[in-house]
């Protein structure tokens, strides 16, 4: 690839990065605020997130500008690609904590604590999984795999396979299609959402499992809270790559952002059965 | 492939004073910024290390309270770490790795720009903890769980000031990497690449691993603290040694991952006042990778007293002693680079040298560390000061200064003041073995660390490593000048002032190298 484009584009000063770090910075120290009781919190983490939400909106929206100009060629297509696998096994390394930690605690912590040393400590103990640890007092009911956890593996399985289909149809330049596909991805994408907010209600009134029951609680509201959250931006990156097919971006030969968007969404995907498996189901 | 290039030359555009360097997509720019936030908190962290070490002066409580003194040694190494020795490494990855491998700048500059600026935000955080009811954390910069989940609000903006420098260096290291991959010049192959360059190219690699990990451990300390996880807590079923574990995962590559780009620097040094190639240019590519790799297969070491069964430590013990081989595979090329060079000692080659020294000794120490049965007795004590101090002073912030020295005549044009130069590498030498060697011995002896005070048998050595701290922090500002002379009134630099230096840098670019250097990349034969 380096052998073939003697010239790539450079962009100019920009003043969206800065906005960027003001903007965590005031997200960061709100929180702060907000978890410390400070009545300010609030607002300042909300001042901070309509700053992040506005730099991220106006610059990938000149990116798009930029790429939609032509002034990207292949050269710097096989930066964005670069970029964006590595930012995927970042993430990919985010859920690898997460996914340590519950491994960690039912093959170690939980069983170390029924052992004849900790039954000094904790008599009545039973270390089995699922456990809430043992100081939880109250009863809990873990979450069932085959009920609506089951629905929802359908679900995203089958928005990998529309957007791959929606890729296709790019590919043959067929708009009409690929607009359809994408928005079926979406809705998918948008009931998985609703279905996993529902089971959050259900678990919190009826199941009394919570974030503070004990560390299946943790490790189960932490590691499908964060996979949510980034089927939430997944869905929001979908759509606003709908809305640029409907605007008329994107070329067969020529459409990155669809591609990277629909890597994520993979990846999103890939999160889900492995959450399925070790976290719903055995 | 000839496609539209809007062309940048216009600096018209280009704001001027401050905003010049707060909107700045030059990878010059960024990597100068880089280098002078390193120096500002250098010093920062450097004046709470003098705090420490003037409390360390006599035994008893003098000077502060002994939260306070918590509160320095966290500060002082979450701030040396993250704050100074990191980002001047990634200044040198900004100024040097596009001149080295023919490229216009990096992959992509407007994000590059964004992970420097990052890390004022994630300093403002760290910094301002410590004026929070309960001050900053005080819990070594470890962050061990359940501590932690104790302190005041001052841990939580550490969390997130840990969160925003995470995610400065995922930006940072995407950007290098692909730059990397994706902008070499023709003919530039990766195996013809300087080494500086591969080495930056596996740091990146680990930092993208490791960070997310880190993050996914504050995060996990966050939600123990304010929203009733049970992560780190037995009572929930959870434990504090998980905490170490996530930790160390990420903690033992960040070790590689300020040592290696250190590799990096006195691979390119060397050869250069050696005049000779690098020995082994191969292996050494190898070796940094076999650190780079086993470096995720050993954190354990770090914990050897937390209650493992004699299987894990055997195995994290053996394992860690494997790193010394590629270490020493690169220790030997350099000795092998000097073997039969015509050598000179210009002041990046002293630092160089004192390099290879001084933490090959660090590398030692470590190797006595990673025996359990000793690590058992020296656990938490001054002899693990000593050790990580000779990697990290001694090992990264001396192949710092060699290339501040060896490429400021390149960034600036101008030479710094040799004979300058090289007092200032005496003093921090001297300073340095006075300041850490006798911590060796501390430690032997059994002196513990992170505590204000001691018993009376431990009083001299103290003494004299606080003199040694107070002279090594002095002879910095030594620097300082030196750095800022060699701006203001050096003599004018060659555009090659070292004649054994052949990356591309020095042969293809003037002195000093032009705002947009490689705007059409050169032909490597």
């Amino acid at each position: 690839m380096n052998q073939s484009a003697p010239n790539y584009y450079l962009p100019q000063p920009t003043r969206w990065p800065v906005v960027g770090s003001v903007a965590l910075l005031l997200m960061a120290a709100g929180a702060v605020m907000w978890m410390n009781g400070a009545a300010a919190g609030p607002w300042v983490v909300a001042i901070g997130a309509i700053a992040l939400a506005t730099m991220i909106f106006r610059w990938f929206g000149q990116v798009a500008g930029e790429s939609e100009a032509g002034r990207f060629n292949r050269q710097v297509d096989a930066s964005f690609r670069w970029g964006m696998s590595w930012f995927i096994f970042s993430e990919v390394m985010f859920f690898a904590a997460f996914f340590g930690a519950l491994f960690y605690v039912r093959v170690l912590s939980v069983p170390d604590l029924g052992s004849i040393e900790s039954r000094l400590l904790w008599p009545e103990f039973n270390s089995a999984w699922p456990s809430a640890g043992p100081s939880f007092t109250g009863r809990f009911t873990p979450m069932a795999a085959w009920g609506i956890p089951a629905i929802n593996t359908l679900l995203l399985l089958s928005s990998g396979a529309t957007v791959t289909v929606a890729h296709w149809r790019l590919k043959e330049n067929r708009r009409g299609p690929l607009s359809l596909w994408l928005l079926l991805t979406i809705v998918l994408g948008a009931t998985f959402l609703a279905l996993q907010a529902w089971e959050y209600g259900h678990a919190y009134s009826e199941l009394n499992l919570k974030l503070s029951t004990g560390v299946y609680g943790a490790t189960f509201f932490m590691l499908t809270g964060f996979h949510g959250f980034h089927v939430t931006i997944g869905v929001i990156m979908l759509t606003v790559i709908l809305f640029r097919c409907l605007a008329g971006h994107f070329r067969p030969d020529h459409h990155f952002a669809f591609e990277a968007v629909s890597w994520y969404w993979h990846f999103v995907d890939v999160v889900w059965l492995l959450l399925f498996i070790f976290v719903y189901w055995i | 492939m000839t496609s539209v290039q809007t062309h940048h030359g216009d600096h018209a555009h280009h704001p001027a004073g401050v905003m010049r360097w707060v909107t700045t997509t030059n990878h010059k720019d960024i990597g100068t910024l880089y280098l002078w936030f390193s120096f500002a908190m250098f010093i920062v962290g450097g004046i709470m290390a003098l705090v420490i070490r003037a409390e360390l002066f006599q035994p008893g409580m003098q000077i502060v309270q002994p939260e306070f003194f918590n509160q320095m040694t966290t500060l002082h190494g979450l701030i040396m770490v993250f704050g100074a020795i990191m980002p001047a490494f990634v200044g040198f990855a900004n100024w040097q790795i596009p001149m080295m491998i023919g490229a216009a700048d990096m992959a992509f500059p407007r994000m590059n720009n964004w992970s420097f600026w990052l890390l004022p935000a994630a300093a403002v955080l760290l910094v301002s903890s410590m004026f929070v009811p309960g001050g900053a954390a005080g819990t070594g910069w470890t962050l061990y769980a359940p501590l932690t989940v104790q302190m005041g609000p001052g841990m939580d903006l550490t969390i997130f000031a840990v969160h925003i420098l995470g995610m400065s260096s995922i930006l940072g290291s995407i950007n290098i990497i692909t730059t990397v991959l994706n902008l070499r010049a023709p003919g530039m192959s990766l195996m013809r690449m300087p080494m500086f360059c591969w080495t930056w190219l596996i740091t990146a690699y680990l930092l993208i691993a490791v960070m997310p990990v880190l993050a996914g451990a504050v995060t996990m300390t966050l939600t123990d603290r304010h929203f009733g996880t049970s992560f780190f807590s037995a009572a929930g079923g959870g434990d504090p040694v998980l905490y170490q574990h996530i930790f160390w995962f990420f903690g033992h590559p960040e070790v590689y991952i300020i040592a290696i780009p250190a590799f990096g620097v006195i691979s390119q040094v060397i050869p250069a006042f050696a005049r000779k190639p690098l020995f082994g240019y191969g292996s050494m590519v190898y070796a940094t990778a076999s650190i780079a790799i086993l470096s995720f297969i050993v954190w354990a070491h770090h914990m050897y007293t937390v209650g493992m069964p004699i299987t894990g430590q055997l195995y994290f013990m053996y394992a860690t002693m494997l790193i010394a081989v590629p270490t020493g595979v690169k220790v030997f090329n350099w000795v092998a680079t000097m073997w039969r060079g015509s050598l000179s000692f210009e002041t990046p080659m002293l630092f160089a040298l004192g390099f290879l020294f001084l933490f090959t000794l660090g590398g030692f120490s470590g190797l006595i560390l990673s025996l359990t049965a000793v690590d058992v007795q020296v656990h938490d004590t001054y002899y693990v000061v000593a050790h990580f101090h000779y990697v990290m002073v001694a090992g990264a912030l001396f192949a710092a200064f060699a290339g501040v020295y060896f490429w400021l005549p390149k960034w600036t044009g101008r030479m710094y003041d040799e004979r300058l130069g090289k007092a200032h590498f005496w003093l921090t030498l001297v300073f340095f073995n006075m300041t850490f060697f006798v911590q060796h011995f501390l430690g032997l002896a059994g002196m513990p660390r992170r505590i204000p005070d001691y018993a009376l048998q431990f009083t001299e050595f103290n003494q004299i490593s606080s003199i040694g701290a107070f002279g090594f922090g002095l002879s910095q500002l030594l620097f300082l000048y030196v750095v800022l002379k060699t701006i203001r009134s050096g003599d004018r630099a060659a555009q090659r002032p070292w004649e054994g230096a052949d990356s591309l840098e020095w042969t293809h670019l003037p002195t000093p190298a032009p705002y947009h250097s490689f705007e059409t990349p050169p032909l490597v034969k």
